[in-house]
């Protein structure tokens, strides 16, 4: 399997804090893939670099076939290579309707010019109708997206990152504040869209990931403290030392 | 999302009206009219408001809907003034000089002319001869060119190095004050070839027009009214669709802008070089009703008023901002020109003149801590808009994103 995003030896320091030590890792193609760790273990600084965010202080990201270099672009030309973020706490445009949400995220050219003169086609609309019917936000697209439930903008964020069509998706803690019938549709969900795209879920709940039954990397103090089955790195004495032995 | 651009927002088309309304019944009542109910200098003051509207339009364009809050707009609008002075002062000095040489035995050769205006023009600061600025003076359409590109240019290009560096929040407000500062002082130097302190004057006057200044005053309400009609309607095609949806996402939360794939740099340069264009062309008809320009015009705090103006108004919708600058405007001329009788407290009289910037301060203040909708929510009981209780939360986690009061349904 080729990787489609290849980090490789990437350190980064804040304020004398080495957050990533050099973290080296792949991921293919449609794969689904587990994040865990503890706090501190540098997952979300990890995400911050993927995405362009932050700058590490050495090491590469390389992305796709074109063997793209991620660290060159800023965070908008990555987004558009086809890479999407979804964030920890649910962040929709709050002041806007769900409609013009997924509108604004749907595939289309990005350039403010192309913007302006933008007028949404049929089958734009449709597009958006079909995403929020997916995320079960149909009957809610003329709402302002600020008055949603919690889980329900958690939804329209994912809805909102495929509309991106994104090529992998970065997942940051799904399942958190959800109900149990709602973690259980979302692990569905994420099953599902890894079978079009590669997704990295980031999370710190075991029984969740239990459920994604996939390949889980685990992170400690900014490295790969060990990669495999849930069961394999369950067993793995250091694991069992680091984190669950808490 | 259905019907037309207007159904859509029915607002456009009241605010159409009604300043087709107010130019209407004004023009009625005008000297040039034969009525003479309000005088010429009054409307004067009338088309200067409109005028001030449309700058306020660009504010809240950059401030109410894309979250940056500039504080240096005003450069642009004097920017537009001194580039549209520079002609009238340049063809009616011309008109002048060719009168008062037109009895000379020997005609005058061009070079003798251009050095007569030139005296005329620079001997307030020393100087006869014209600066390399003064190149196209002498052409309207050039001039006129040069209302828009100068101020965009110095917009770009500010833009560009602030924009890029990611300066944000009350740091690029700061910038932008310098940079309106900077400006002025180097105005106010004879050196810059604007005449110093002097500044521009008998705008006024436009060159080869005989007609009296009833009528001269009537044409540029016309104009005003024109040009704040057009700007509106423009600034509502920007706002209304995905464009509107970027920059308001940008004002809340921009980081996520950029994560959905959307250059942020690139949509405030835009925003910030439009708006500044939009303040030229305000500045470029405002000052031949002013009749004089000078470097105090673009003084740091002329900008920071226009956003008092958009903040009294409402900011995030477009008619909040012009009757903002209408009324605040309008009152501050009511109570600095005396007009307005000063209240007697028997050990001090309170003289509006001098309390007036107090009063605005003051209601500035108020507006903002109890009515952060400004007048502009005024109709949202009309419409009963309400707004979601959100607990105190604001809509973004950036400085310039909307409160939870400043909210719609």
């Amino acid at each position: 399997m080729s990787a489609l995003l290849e980090v490789a030896g990437i350190s980064v320091t804040f304020d004398g804090y080495k957050a990533i030590r050099n973290l080296s890792f792949e991921i293919g193609e449609c794969e689904l893939r587990a994040i865990i760790g503890p706090n501190g273990a540098g997952k979300t600084t990890f995400m911050d670099i993927v995405t362009g965010k932050t700058k590490p202080d050495e090491g590469r990201v390389i992305w796709g076939e074109m063997s793209r270099n991620l660290l060159k672009m800023n965070e908008a030309r990555i987004a558009q290579a086809g890479l999407g973020r979804k964030f920890q706490r649910p962040t929709v445009f709050e002041d806007q309707s769900v409609f013009d949400n997924l509108l604004m995220a749907l595939k289309n050219p990005r350039s403010a010019f192309a913007c302006l003169f933008y007028r949404p086609t049929g089958a734009d609309r449709d597009r958006v109708e079909e995403l929020a019917a997916e995320v079960g936000l149909k009957e809610e697209l003329q709402r302002t997206s600020g008055e949603l439930s919690h889980g329900q903008k958690q939804w329209l964020e994912i809805g909102m990152l495929l509309a991106q069509e994104p090529r992998l998706m970065l997942v940051d803690e799904p399942a958190a504040g959800m109900t149990l019938a709602e973690r259980e549709h979302t692990t569905d969900l994420l099953v599902n869209l890894a079978k079009t795209r590669a997704v990295v879920v980031v999370e710190h709940d075991m029984e969740f990931v239990r459920r994604l039954n996939c390949r889980v990397t685990v992170l400690h103090e900014g490295s790969v403290l060990a990669e495999g089955s849930l069961d394999h790195v369950t067993r793995d004495p250091r694991v069992i030392e680091v984190y669950l032995g808490r | 999302m259905k019907g037309s651009f207007i159904a859509r927002n029915p607002s456009i088309l009241v605010f159409l009206l009604c300043l087709a309304a107010f130019t209407l019944v004004i023009t009625l009542m005008s000297h040039a009219m034969g009525t003479g109910l309000v005088s010429t200098s009054f409307v004067k003051t009338l088309g200067k408001t409109l005028c001030l509207c449309l700058v306020a339009i660009a504010m809240d364009l950059v401030w109410g809907y894309c979250g940056i809050l500039s504080l240096g707009h005003f450069a642009f609008f004097g920017l537009g003034g001194y580039m549209i002075g520079m002609w009238l002062m340049y063809a009616r000095t011309e008109l002048i000089v060719a009168e008062s040489l037109s009895n000379a035995a020997i005609p005058p050769t061009d070079q003798e002319v251009v050095d007569a205006i030139g005296t005329q023009i620079f001997g307030v600061v020393g100087s006869s001869d014209f600066p390399a600025i003064w190149a196209f003076a002498h052409s309207l359409p050039l001039q006129l060119a040069l209302v828009v590109l100068v101020p965009g240019l110095l917009a770009l290009v500010f833009g560009w190095l602030a924009f890029r560096s990611r300066v944000t929040g009350v740091y690029l407000s700061i910038l932008t004050q310098a940079m309106t500062l900077a400006l002025s002082l180097y105005l106010f130097q004879n050196e810059s070839g604007l005449r110093g302190n002097n500044g521009l004057s008998g705008l006024q006057n436009l060159p080869g027009v005989s007609a009296s200044q009833d009528w001269v005053s009537l044409w540029f309400l016309w104009g005003s009214a024109l040009a704040l009609g057009l700007g509106y309607v423009v600034c509502a095609m920007v706002v209304s669709g995905k464009f509107g949806s970027v920059i308001r996402g940008i004002r809340d939360d921009e980081a996520r802008v950029r994560f959905l794939g959307y250059s942020v740099e690139g949509y405030k340069l835009f925003i910030f070089t439009f708006t500044a264009i939009i303040a030229a062309i305000a500045g470029a008809l405002y000052y031949p009703q002013a009749g004089i320009i000078n470097p105090g015009e673009v003084a740091p705090i002329a900008s920071i008023y226009l956003a008092v103006w958009v903040a009294i108004g409402g900011r995030g919708r477009l008619y909040g901002a012009v009757i903002g600058a209408a009324l605040v405007s309008l009152v501050s001329t009511w109570f600095t020109g005396g007009m307005v009788p000063s209240v007697p407290l028997g050990f001090y009289a309170i003289d509006w003149v001098d309390w007036w910037l107090v009063l605005l301060g003051l209601s500035f203040v108020l507006v903002t801590l109890f009515a952060p909708k400004g007048i502009g929510g005024l109709f949202d009981l009309v419409t009963a808009r309400v707004v979601p209780d959100r607990h105190g939360a604001d809509y973004g986690p950036d400085k310039g994103s909307l409160r939870e009061e400043e909210g719609r349904k």
